[in-house]
């Protein structure tokens, strides 16, 4: 009986270099795909983080001083935009899905590899491009909403670079999209359930479908802001007519949904991290199923919520009020489950756990004052204020940016064959976690007294509460040291890892670390139980001493 | 899931999180999070932040509360190998924990709605203008939050004043249809309730008054509406919170609220005919 | 099902002899008795398809925009909005019929009559052709440009976006056209994915048209 589960063609693996060099070529493997994503997204959050670290450097003063107010519109504006486009959503899709997906349907890669790797390559020239417009003729100015009229009328190279980047990167992830439905949906091998799918795949598949539902909207949208840059047209443009709302309308039905790419297979993750580290069955599996669709349709119908001041009219703001509110049950039912997960484990108190712990504490904060700000009335005070700045830090940076370090943890040894050294990223978590909170916890004050978000300058009376957010920033940088030095140090001379270090039941584990080029020398193996711990133990036992 | 877990700690830890559940209630009445009150909105809305603040300190710190437990009860000892215990779930537990949120969200809903009706949002805009307006832009007039309803639906053109603004990178101007003034600074009575109509000459700004409690974009193309009856008298920021271009944070004006007859007394010294 | 579970410390080969043995045979089917041609088949299309309803999305927010522009914002005075119906009409009739013509042909791909085939495809890419010139006669012939107002420049927009995909479907044609000849053609009954792609995803862009005819035209 033979199994053809390899979409690719034989002949064309044979031109893939191997060792060092195929991380820099057009390589069909899922895995290094997966850790091309990783990397380049890295590269680009230290760039990203870089650009953070100039916003807080000058609002350390109440004056603008440090940069010229143009550029600190473009520094914000580049700082949203790679932080969104190239580092979380590459990462928690491309990097991971890519590295787990086919481990977890039992496929030796993805379905379509070619359309992968193309997927994969669309995005550092695009993110090349987005920085150097920096340098050209000035960035994008416009926030990363680049709402018309302003998109319009501020220097138009630095706003038709963005927008040609944010296409390229938007068609990046529907080919990825489109991939990971057609690998889960069709690739799975026989004989595996969807109901006995690691948890991860769940959540892929709902973030795909988001993906490929919204994104060609945002690229509609962008088309016609583009025609109304460079052709006069007047979609947004009200001098000729437009209607700069449409624009909102459009762009938040894709940048809503865009929350919950950045934000569902960090869920994933972290439904596959928990069970390994407290040795517990994942709890309740089919409702944390239920509730990932939940959430997906859900999140499908709420992007008003993000022009409550705008015009809207009441029925449609309470409409969305309502809509958006009841996202926290779905989401409520994943944190509780987490939560009973740990209860009763044998919790190892690694960097990995601690990190995904840290994720599940700052999540709920964000999550909470989501549902505030979801509130009409609640909202009209402090929409566009440092309080929605401090809220969706918490849950991009506190949710998804956590995840993202606590699963580099938990899959090193996969990557590579190597364990990380804990006591640094027991180090590296308690400073990112202070230096967080430190960070953002104070920009709920500001918002709710006053402070509007995207300006350079401000009233005095905030002087001492930015520098103590700008002091959790440094922290934050100082934190990302020994998280470098740690994965270099270990990567050479790291501890041997062996094939299982954790004894998971994941079947990305049942095979060597890391992995040979088509995951298993034999045939894959069928997991039925990812979640098995403490079950059967006597039965285990007894097979042992045999 | 009780017999493993002691009782005496799990009483404990619910102890505890009354305790900061408390706390976070003394806080939220005690400890200044918000600017003054200066409008009649201020405090309804400082009402719904309140029991946000309480339900929400409740449910963050049960959650920490109940992570932390679990990391210090839970982690392994030293020399164990074993596995926790196999649970892999609890339909009643799903269904509690399902319920729990639902009339949570449910309650706030229904509160932030009659939080929203008092604001006035449910009452319609621009009743006191003329309406036999014809000009087609008006007809489709958004508005943001009124007082209106609070001081029982006082409908009496005479109680209301009427002002425009024009929003243009960067500033705010102001004109006053009555003694056609014209003005970078807004002046307003104490106790009168104001009828903003705005609209914006290039791109969007937003209107802003901390104190007030109040928002709306100011909007190309698309005239909005913002009602509000000032409480307090004093001078408070007027900020712009939507990104408008290079000195977004820069544009700024203030509002002066004043006693009815110093508010006379400027209307009088500026005002272009007499009335 | 009673399966055991796999636990780390069996040995590798252990989970695939459990696969071996608990799949009873009729489940697998689908994927083991297919030949492997097929099997790719099956997936690739299923992966067209999720392009197409991505594309279509885009279709979606245009529409939608249009639709909103048309409810709030007045044209102003002067500006045409009422449309002629023949031309459109008769570029919906030509697409319709395109698409049974690319059926037919497919029909005859399946028989193993790649001549026919090769007619019927010939006939589907005039059809398409005829489209595009008709509606290049119809932007000659408007009374305004794509500048001009809101409802022109939507207009435009939306009709040339279409075009742009019929322009994609008709160079398909060509390479399907030119794949199907008998001696040496990589399309034929065997291998059949190519056409079926470019049917499905000409089937889609006159689904297209007749949504955009009924809401640009129509309405
Ligand atoms: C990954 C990203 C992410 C995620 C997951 C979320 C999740 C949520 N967001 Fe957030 N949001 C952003 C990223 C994100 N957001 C960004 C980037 C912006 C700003 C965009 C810009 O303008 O630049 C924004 C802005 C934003 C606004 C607009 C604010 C404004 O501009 O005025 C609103 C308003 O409704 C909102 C609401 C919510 C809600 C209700 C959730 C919910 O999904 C949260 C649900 C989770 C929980 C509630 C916690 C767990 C639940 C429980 C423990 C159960 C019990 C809880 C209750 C009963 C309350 N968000
Ligand atoms: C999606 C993810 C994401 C992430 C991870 C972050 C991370 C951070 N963000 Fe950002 N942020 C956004 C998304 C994100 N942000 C978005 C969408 C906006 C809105 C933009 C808009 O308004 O349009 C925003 C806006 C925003 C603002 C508001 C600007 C304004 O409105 O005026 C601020 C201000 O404090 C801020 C701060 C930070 C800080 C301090 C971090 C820190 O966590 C960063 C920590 C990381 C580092 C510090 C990197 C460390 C490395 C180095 C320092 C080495 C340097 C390397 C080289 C020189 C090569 N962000
Ligand atoms: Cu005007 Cu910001
Ligand atoms: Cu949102």
């Amino acid at each position: 009986m033979t199994i053809s589960l390899d979409p690719t063609n034989p002949s064309s693996k044979k031109l893939q270099p191997t060792g060092w060099l195929r991380y820099f070529s057009f390589s069909l493997d899922h895995k290094v795909i997966g850790l091309q994503y990783l990397i380049c997204g890295f590269i680009f959050y230290l760039i990203g983080g870089a650009l953070a670290g100039a916003i807080r450097i000058e609002l350390t003063s109440p004056l603008s001083d440090f940069m010229p107010r143009e550029v600190y519109n473009q520094v914000l504006t580049l700082h949203g935009t790679i932080m969104i486009f190239l580092w979380i959503v590459p990462v928690v899709n491309g990097a991971f899905g890519n590295y787990l997906i086919p481990f977890y349907v039992g496929a030796r890669d993805m379905a379509f590899p070619r359309l992968n790797a193309v997927a994969f390559w669309l995005i550092p020239p695009s993110g090349l491009m987005l920085i150097s417009s920096y340098f050209i003729n000035g960035a994008a100015q416009s926030g990363w909403t680049a709402y018309p009229p302003l998109s319009i009328t501020t220097p138009a190279a630095g706003q038709i670079i963005w927008i040609l980047s944010v296409l390229l990167l938007g068609g990046s992830s529907i080919f990825g999209g489109i991939n990971f439905i057609a690998t889960i949906l069709k690739l799975r091998r026989p004989g595996l359930k969807l109901m006995q799918l690691p948890m991860f795949c769940w959540a892929m598949l709902g973030t795909s479908l988001l993906v490929v539902i919204s994104t060609p909207v945002l690229a509609g949208t962008l088309i016609l802001l583009s025609f109304d840059i460079v052709a006069h047209t007047g979609f947004f443009n009200p001098n000729l007519g437009g209607n700069v709302i449409v624009y909102q309308h459009l762009f938040w039905f894709y940048s809503h949904p865009a929350v919950y790419i950045m934000v569902l297979p960090a869920f994933g993750l972290v439904s596959e991290i928990l069970p390994v580290h407290c040795r517990k069955p994942l709890f309740g599996y089919a409702t944390m199923v239920y509730s990932i669709m939940g959430i997906v349709v859900l999140g499908l119908i709420v992007w008003a919520h993000h022009m409550f001041t705008s015009g809207t009219p009441p029925w449609m703001r309470l409409f969305f009020t309502i809509a958006t509110s009841f996202i926290a049950v779905p989401t409520g039912i994943k944190f509780f489950n987490w939560v009973a997960t740990l209860w009763g484990g044998k919790i190892s108190l690694n960097s990995a756990i601690l990190f995904s712990c840290g994720f599940i504490v700052n999540f709920v904060l964000g999550g909470i004052t989501g549902v505030a700000l979801a509130q009409v009335p609640f909202d009209v005070h402090v929409h566009d204020t440092y309080f929605v700045v401090a809220h969706f830090h918490y849950i991009v940076y506190g949710g998804s940016v956590f995840v993202i370090f606590s699963s580099i943890y938990h899959w090193f040894p996969k990557f590579t064959g190597k364990m990380l050294n804990e006591n640094l990223g027991r180090f590296h978590f308690a400073l990112t976690f202070i230096g967080f909170n430190l960070c953002f916890a104070p920009q709920h004050w500001l918002g709710l007294n006053g402070m509007p978000r995207r300006v350079a300058e401000y009233d005095p009376q905030f002087e001492l509460v930015n520098q103590i957010s700008s002091m959790g920033a440094l922290l934050m940088a100082l934190s990302t040291l020994p998280f470098l030095f740690n994965v270099f140090q270990s990567a050479f001379q790291g501890k041997d890892a062996g094939d299982n270090p954790w004894k998971a039941l994941t079947p990305e584990w049942l095979t060597s670390s890391p992995p040979p080029v088509e995951n298993w020398k034999g045939e894959a193996p069928l997991v039925i139980e990812p979640y098995g711990y403490g079950k059967n133990n006597s039965q285990q036992e007894s097979k042992i001493t045999k | 899931m009780g017999s493993s877990v002691p009782k005496t700690s799990a009483i404990l830890t619910l102890i505890i999180s009354i305790s900061l559940a408390v706390l976070g209630v003394w806080i939220a009445y005690n400890i200044k999070m918000l600017p003054i009150e200066a409008s009649q909105n201020s405090p309804v809305y400082d009402e719904l932040f309140k029991v946000l603040f309480i339900i929400g300190t409740i449910l963050f710190i049960g959650m920490v509360a109940i992570v932390l437990y679990s990391l210090f009860q839970f982690r392994r000892r030293a020399g164990d190998e074993g596995d926790g215990i196999p649970l892999e779930g609890n339909i009643s537990l799903e269904i509690f924990w399902t319920a729990i949120p639902a009339i949570v969200i449910l309650f706030v809903g229904l509160y932030s709605y009659d939080i929203y009706d008092r604001m006035g949002g449910m009452s319609p805009l621009m009743h006191h203008e003329n309406s036999s307006n014809s000009n087609p832009l008006d007809q489709k007039i958004w508005g943001g939050i009124g007082s209106d309803s609070i001081e029982s639906s006082n409908t009496d053109n005479s109680m209301v004043l009427p002002i425009e603004l024009t929003a243009m990178q960067f500033a705010f101007i102001f004109h006053y249809p009555k003694g056609d003034i014209i003005t970078g600074e807004l002046h307003v009575p104490v106790g009168k309730k104001v009828s903003l109509k705005m609209e914006s000459k290039d791109v969007i700004h937003a209107f802003w008054v901390p104190q007030f409690r109040l928002k709306q974009d100011v909007i190309p193309g698309q005239p909005t509406v913002l009602n509000f009856t000032p409480t307090k008298a004093g001078t408070y920021p007027i900020v712009c919170a939507e990104l408008c271009g290079p000195y977004h944070g820069g544009m700024r004006s203030n509002v002066i609220v004043d006693e009815l007859n110093e508010y006379d007394n400027w209307f009088q010294q500026n005002a272009k005919e007499t009335i | 099902m009673d399966m055991e579970k796999i636990t780390p410390n069996k040995n590798q080969k252990l989970p695939n002899e459990i696969a071996m043995t608990s799949v009873a045979p009729k489940q697998q089917s689908s994927q083991n008795t297919i030949s492997e041609t097929e099997d790719h088949e099956d997936f690739r299309l299923f992966g067209l398809i999720a392009f197409l309803i991505a594309d279509g999305m885009t279709f979606a927010g245009f529409f939608a925009a249009y639709l909103t522009f048309k409810a709030v914002n007045p044209l102003p005075a002067g500006a045409i909005y009422e449309l002629e119906l023949p031309l459109p009409t008769l570029n919906t009739i030509l697409l319709l019929v395109s698409s049974i013509t690319f059926h037919r042909a497919g029909k005859f791909l399946e028989k193993r009559d790649s001549r026919a085939c090769q007619k019927w495809l010939i006939i589907t890419g005039l059809l398409g052709a005829a489209f595009l010139v008709s509606q290049m006669f119809e932007y000659f012939s408007l009374p305004f440009g794509l500048t001009d107002n809101l409802f022109a420049s939507t207009f435009y927009a939306l009709t040339g976006f279409h075009g742009l995909h019929v322009t994609l479907g008709s160079i398909m044609i060509l390479i399907v056209w030119w794949q199907t000849r008998t001696p040496g053609g990589r399309i034929n009954y065997e291998n059949k994915f190519p056409f079926e792609a470019a049917e499905l995803y000409w089937h889609f862009v006159d689904g297209i048209w007749v949504v955009l005819f009924i809401i640009l035209y129509l309405l």
